[in-house]
């Protein structure tokens, strides 16, 4: 099978199409997160969580009780309800800051996805060699710090959120988010360093892109085939508690903390505009576990030590078509997508397992905890890379 | 294969601002054909617990938030300059690496001299 009749049409036409094909993953992704949620946190709760709702009109089909038992018409509901309920704008807010917060939430939380590649497939070039080609939007060198760049500009919509309510609750809310998320991408920026230094070790590429982390993790060998989590534990772990404290989710949901701050900075929110600040959280969320498979497990590789490539070959042997760029393509994503969507149940997990810290505490964390464990790592594996190349360099 | 990758950036920034104005917009049809707005005073007025607020929240704020910013904002910096080096790593002689090294020590004893000084403890 040939890509090149795609790659002949206009440029517009395939920005679209492939711009629209991710959003209509990404949203239903984060409409089943919300689901998903709500079920987890009833069945780790001991309750059934939603499952009455159903229009009247459908009732009559028989098996429609699994789909009602699952909640599914009831994210139906919520959604048509965030649509057409009144959305009263409280009268001492700043009007203007008020609509842009919830606006510019969006920015972040759907630009970033374009720089995460979700698979790959072989092409063979015109001398017969086969050529791994990423599947992603926007393939620059800069992969990850692009990712960095534009996800902490999620800091803005909340604290705008937070000052233009002038409300209490709020205010407190916005500030408490910016600290905590500046806090905190400190030691998620350090923590991935390493990674980069490993894969640009002598013989490496000098890059920071996603997809030659992923490369690097699909090597023969024994060190070649190792998922950074096992080689790096220090880094993964703490990139994984900077990455729930930079997508508020409990235990680090200071910015909402609904016990002591009603809503945080969405208490005078309603409607679509709540709804707008909802649906980014889950995308950061969606987009962050996608980072840190990509970094840490090895992306869209099915096992350790096992790649994407040698799996297809594996499988080419029983069932030919296998090898196709569509088919390895589609196995490569849902590899990729298996392995987000445990880190999704994770976080679902965690947030109903572990109490709130108090806010001291969260900065605590982050600065005298965190940080100094995340510079340690990083004077640690670069003297270790450096000493690996000096002393072994075959290994 | 040479799409511009940045064309990627633009059509999802420009998707993220048209998504949420169009989804307001119908909501705002919605509520101007079929359902009426109902302002009230008691439904305007700013949430409290029970009690009518009091003042505005725009006021002045603890000032160790700013501390945070501003420490946050050396290390930041620092760490942009650690990205390159990460980067450069496959051509660099050793004496790079001990050049290296000494950012960041510094960068530790930055943190060091934060935290002797009291500035990390929340207040």
């Amino acid at each position: 099978m040939d890509f090149s009749l795609y790659f002949d049409l206009p440029l517009w036409f395939r920005l679209v199409l492939q711009g629209t094909i991710v959003i209509l993953v990404l949203f239903p992704l984060a409409a089943a997160c919300s689901m998903a949620e709500r079920k987890i946190s009833a069945w780790i709760q001991g309750r059934p969580g939603p499952n009455r709702t159903i229009p009247p009109f459908l009732a009559w089909i028989p098996g429609i009780n699994i789909i009602r038992n699952l909640g599914l018409f009831q994210l139906a509901a919520d959604g048509g309800k965030f649509t057409f309920k009144e959305d009263p704008v409280p009268g001492n807010v700043n009007k203007f800051y008020f609509i842009l917060a919830p606006i510019l939430s969006m920015i972040p939380a759907l630009s970033t996805i374009s720089f995460v590649p979700f698979g790959a497939y072989f092409t063979t070039l015109a001398d017969g060699t086969k050529h791994l080609v990423p599947i992603m939007l926007a393939r620059t060198d800069l992969g990850l710090l692009a990712v960095f760049a534009v996800s902490s500009l999620g800091v803005y919509s909340l604290i705008l959120a937070g000052w233009a309510s002038n409300s209490k609750y709020p205010f407190l809310g916005g500030v408490r988010a910016s600290a905590q998320l500046i806090s905190y991408e400190l030691s998620m920026t350090l923590s991935i360093l390493p990674v980069f230094l490993w894969v640009n070790a002598p013989g490496g590429e000098g890059t920071l892109s996603l997809f030659d982390v992923v490369q690097t993790q699909s090597q023969p060998g024994f060190l070649g085939g190792m998922w950074y989590i096992f080689l790096m534990p220090v880094s993964a772990f703490v990139f994984l508690v900077a990455l729930f404290a930079e997508t508020n989710r409990q235990p680090f949901d200071m910015p909402e903390s609904e016990s002591d701050l009603v809503g945080g900075f969405h208490t005078e929110y309603g409607a679509f505009k709540w709804s707008l600040f909802f649906v980014a959280e889950y995308a950061h969320m969606i987009v962050g576990s996608g980072i840190f498979c990509l970094l840490f497990l090895g992306g869209w590789n099915p096992l350790p030590w096992v790649s994407l490539g040698s799996f297809i070959n594996l499988a080419a042997g029983v069932l030919p078509c296998v090898a196709s760029p569509l088919f390895m393509g589609v196995i490569g994503i849902t590899f990729f997508l298996l392995k987000v969507g445990f880190f999704i149940f994770f976080f679902m997990w965690v947030r109903w397992t572990l109490p709130r810290f108090r806010y001291d505490q969260v900065m605590n964390l982050g600065w005298k905890k965190l940080l100094p464990i995340s510079i340690a790592n990083l004077i640690f594996y670069a003297v270790a890379i450096a000493v690996k190349d000096l002393c072994f360099p075959n290994l | 294969m040479s799409d511009h990758p940045y064309a990627f950036l633009a059509l999802f920034l420009g998707v993220a601002i048209a998504f949420p104005l169009i989804m307001l917009g119908v909501a705002q049809l919605w509520v101007h054909f079929f359902q009426a707005a109902k302002p009230g005073a008691l439904k305007n007025s700013t949430y409290e617990c029970g009690l009518a607020a009091t003042g505005d929240s725009w006021i002045q704020f603890k000032a160790h938030y700013y501390l945070y910013a501003i420490l946050f904002l050396v290390f930041d910096v620092e760490i942009l300059f650690l990205l390159p080096f990460a980067v450069a790593f496959t051509s660099l002689p050793a004496g790079a690496l001990f050049a290296m090294l000494a950012f960041i020590f510094l960068l530790a004893e930055g943190l060091v001299w934060a935290w002797a000084r009291g500035h990390l403890a929340w207040k």
